[in-house]
């Protein structure tokens, strides 16, 4: 397992992270947020977490981006003009971004360097299933509160996608 | 037996949800959600008596559950504040009935869970369970300003989420697991390093935004005001409280051990939100708004008490909990009441309002005083413990506390001036009093905040006699 | 600590660093729901660090899903909220911060 693989994924993740919040067309800022859980999901996979990652891709770059687009169908069409006002304005705000990200890196890794030992063995991928079995034996309570969650999601699903009926009820 | 206070709500929400909507009326679906409520208030009440100081665990199904007095205590006042809002929910009628029922329902389940969990992970789950919930709640009626304060909370939480998360990664990282014992022995083994105390600020910050302190207290006023009644009463009575002060009370005394950089930390924003909370209340027109923000003012009080890390402290912050609980609600009771009566929240065209709502009337002058902390009042107790907890701490910070008492007083004053005395205006002259089950609640809520009152010093020699303080 | 850590601990702040820039300075709610989820991301990769550190990386995977299913449901609230504005005030999904009064 090589380390520079996993610097190299994780600034691939920042990067596409920058890219999808300055991008001004939605869509696009939707796929690059999937390209961010795409390289997410890699990364814990290499880290030794397969069912997680398997969770981070099918959840959330599949489905949070469906999710994404279809709220994203409801933009107003601005005109031309508008358009372009908007589109200077907001290059302006996020140019001050990735200059900032850098300066932010390199200070705190000069606060952490005197902290850094050595490099720790990285696990191999594909640590065994059945630690997962036996761990949702201890995490039991979170279950029941995910169950609660989510009938409060269906329920919240029900309140807010409904269209509005004639009172009929 | 902690299961069961689980259970009974969810086992609710399925006999709701069990035949077609023919068989089930609202009026069955009301009292189904009320003999859940009342059930639990029962439960809790019988749990507060059996507990003492110790605690009761679950052993069977699920090991990680416990209650002990706090928790009892707890239990007692989400039970009796959901029951209030149900029967507030009656009079304040708008359609989708159905929904808030269940929500609510399934909010008071997961703030159970909440009360009862002891690891700090599932503290997050079941926050996150009771944000979401009551997100929901917010917005029920989907309009426009309900909409728009869901969404601020939503923001606003999901960055307290984020603050509290990364302080559990923190804590994970020093103590390997997340259980409250585990997490509090390495609390203790290793004091003050640097990723223990970045873990504490991180946690508190995101805490406080969830309580509504100030400085991150902005959501509150837009939340509280634009909700429908019968949420307003659940929200400001008990959601905010359980999963903002609760959860700082429980972590702050078992997890955190009484660390003393937080409690400065608390001491100052707790002194700060009473201030500020007092002061812009005085200038609301909006009734509830201004509820809002004598809310944020009281939390600050119960904050103060837990800041001081001692023993009396503690109860004077847990007794304040329940008062707040049970005097705030009635409040917000009146104030739906009002809103129903008159349709409109704005003070300044209300007037006269005595003659018209006697019952209404009545119960928020109780309310008020017990809020300013007047004797016999229940509210005179628990601000009296607190202000002498704080005095052993720091007397020029209990001269504010009692200072911000006689603001408290004022703000109340006025309101009771514009709202309730004072000539009728348009909107206020044909107003009845508002609707049996609305009294009823304002009744109950009323003999609460007397009784307490008055029986509070037995309870003190109580706790002094098994030890607690 | 060891290099690897360090380098997911910076990685970690970048990321919290963009979302909060984000969402401090958006004006579209869509965005601002896509600045909580790289603030999520940000605590998932958090997560995943601290489990390597500690060697439990059971117990980390374990949160990471966890904390994904809550994430998931609670975005498909805050969207339904979204849906909810955009239908009271037309086709405009943007709001100005602090204070979106309509």
């Amino acid at each position: 397992m090589n380390l520079t693989i996993l610097v190299i994924l994780l600034i691939g993740l920042v990067a596409s992270a920058v890219v999808c919040v300055a991008l001004s067309d939605l869509l696009k800022a939707a796929i690059a947020l999937a390209i961010t859980s795409a390289i997410l999901s890699i990364i814990m996979f290499l880290m030794g977490a397969p069912l997680a990652a398997v969770f981070e891709l099918s959840v959330c770059a599949g489905m949070i981006t469906v999710v994404f687009i279809s709220a994203c169908s409801m933009s107003r069409i601005y005109t031309r003009k508008e358009h372009e006002q908007r589109q200077k304005a907001r290059n302006r705000r996020f140019l001050l971004l990735p200059a900032l990200l850098v300066a932010l890196a390199v200070v705190v890794f000069l606060v952490l360097s005197p902290h850094i030992t050595g490099v720790s063995p990285i696990p191999s991928g594909g640590s065994g299933s059945g630690v997962q079995a036996a761990l949702w034996g201890s995490r039991q309570v979170d279950l029941i509160g995910q169950i609660i969650l989510i009938l409060t999601g269906v329920y919240g699903v029900i309140v807010f996608f409904k269209e509005k009926e004639a009172d009929g009820k | 037996m902690p299961l069961l206070m689980i259970g009974i709500p969810l086992l609710a929400v399925i006999l709701l949800n069990l035949g077609p909507r023919r068989w089930i009326s609202k009026q069955t679906a009301l009292y189904t959600a009320l003999a859940a409520t009342a059930l639990q208030m029962a439960l809790a009440a019988y749990m507060c008596f059996t507990v003492g100081i110790g605690s009761v665990s679950s052993i069977r199904f699920v090991e990680k559950l416990s209650v002990d007095l706090f928790s009892a205590v707890t239990l007692f006042t989400i039970g009796l504040v959901a029951m209030i809002s149900l029967l507030v929910s009656r009079d304040a009628s708008e359609g989708s009935r159905f929904s808030f029922f269940n929500l609510l329902l399934l909010i008071v389940a997961g703030m159970n869970g909440l009360v009862m969990v002891t690891d700090v992970f599932s503290l997050y789950v079941f926050m996150e369970t009771v944000s979401a919930a009551s997100f929901v709640l917010i917005a029920i009626n989907k309009r426009g300003q309900e909409l728009a304060g869901a969404f601020k909370y939503y923001m606003l939480s999901a960055v307290a989420t984020v603050l509290m998360l990364t302080a559990i990664c923190f804590l994970f990282l020093c103590a390997g697991s997340t259980g409250f014992a585990e997490v509090a022995a390495c609390v203790s083994a290793k004091g003050n390093s640097p990723t223990l105390i970045a873990a504490f600020l991180l946690f508190t910050s995101g805490l406080m935004i969830k309580c509504g302190m100030v400085p991150f207290h902005t959501w509150v006023p837009d939340a509280y005001s634009n909700a429908p009644a019968p949420v307003s009463v659940l929200l400001g009575g008990i959601v905010t409280k359980v999963s903002g002060v609760y959860v700082l009370m429980r972590v702050y005394r078992d997890v955190f051990l009484n660390n003393a950089a937080v409690g400065n930390v608390l001491f100052a924003l707790g002194i700060v939100s009473i201030l500020v909370g007092a002061l812009v209340a005085i200038g609301q027109d909006d009734f509830k708004r201004m509820l809002a923000y004598s809310s944020i003012s009281q939390l600050g009080y119960i904050v103060l008490g837990v800041a001081t890390g001692s023993p009396l402290g503690f109860v004077g912050a847990l007794f304040h909990f329940f008062n707040h609980a049970t005097f705030k609600s009635l409040l917000f009771v009146d104030a739906a009441a009002i809103e129903t009566q008159t349709g409109t929240r704005s003070m300044s065209h209300m007037g006269g309002l005595a003659k018209r709502m006697p019952y209404t009337g009545v119960s928020s002058i109780i309310a008020f005083l017990s809020t300013a902390g007047i004797p016999p009042l229940s509210g005179f107790w628990s601000k009296l413990l607190i202000v002498i907890a704080v005095w052993r701490v720091s007397p020029a910070l209990a001269m504010v506390a009692l200072a911000a008492s006689i603001l408290t007083l004022a703000y109340f004053l006025v309101m009771q001036r514009k709202v309730f005395f004072g000539k009728p205006t348009e909107e206020t002259r044909e107003v009845r009093e508002a609707g049996g089950n609305t009294v009823l609640a304002q009744v109950i809520l009323s003999a609460v905040n007397i009784l307490a009152g008055l029986a509070f010093p037995l309870l003190l020699f109580y706790l002094q006699g098994i030890g607690a303080l | 600590m060891s290099l690897l850590f360090a380098l997911f601990l910076i990685g970690v702040i970048l990321l919290f660093a963009i979302g909060i820039y984000s969402l401090l300075v958006t004006t579209n709610l869509i965005r601002v729901l896509v600045s909580i989820e790289v603030l999520t991301k940000g605590v998932t990769l958090m997560l995943i660090a601290v489990g390597y550190a500690t060697g439990q990386m059971a117990q980390a995977e374990a949160y990471v899903i966890t904390i994904i299913v809550i994430e998931v449901i609670l975005l498909a609230i805050a969207t339904g909220i979204v849906l909810g504005l955009y239908r009271e005030s037309g086709d405009i999904l943007t709001h100005d911060i602090p204070t979106p009064k309509e």
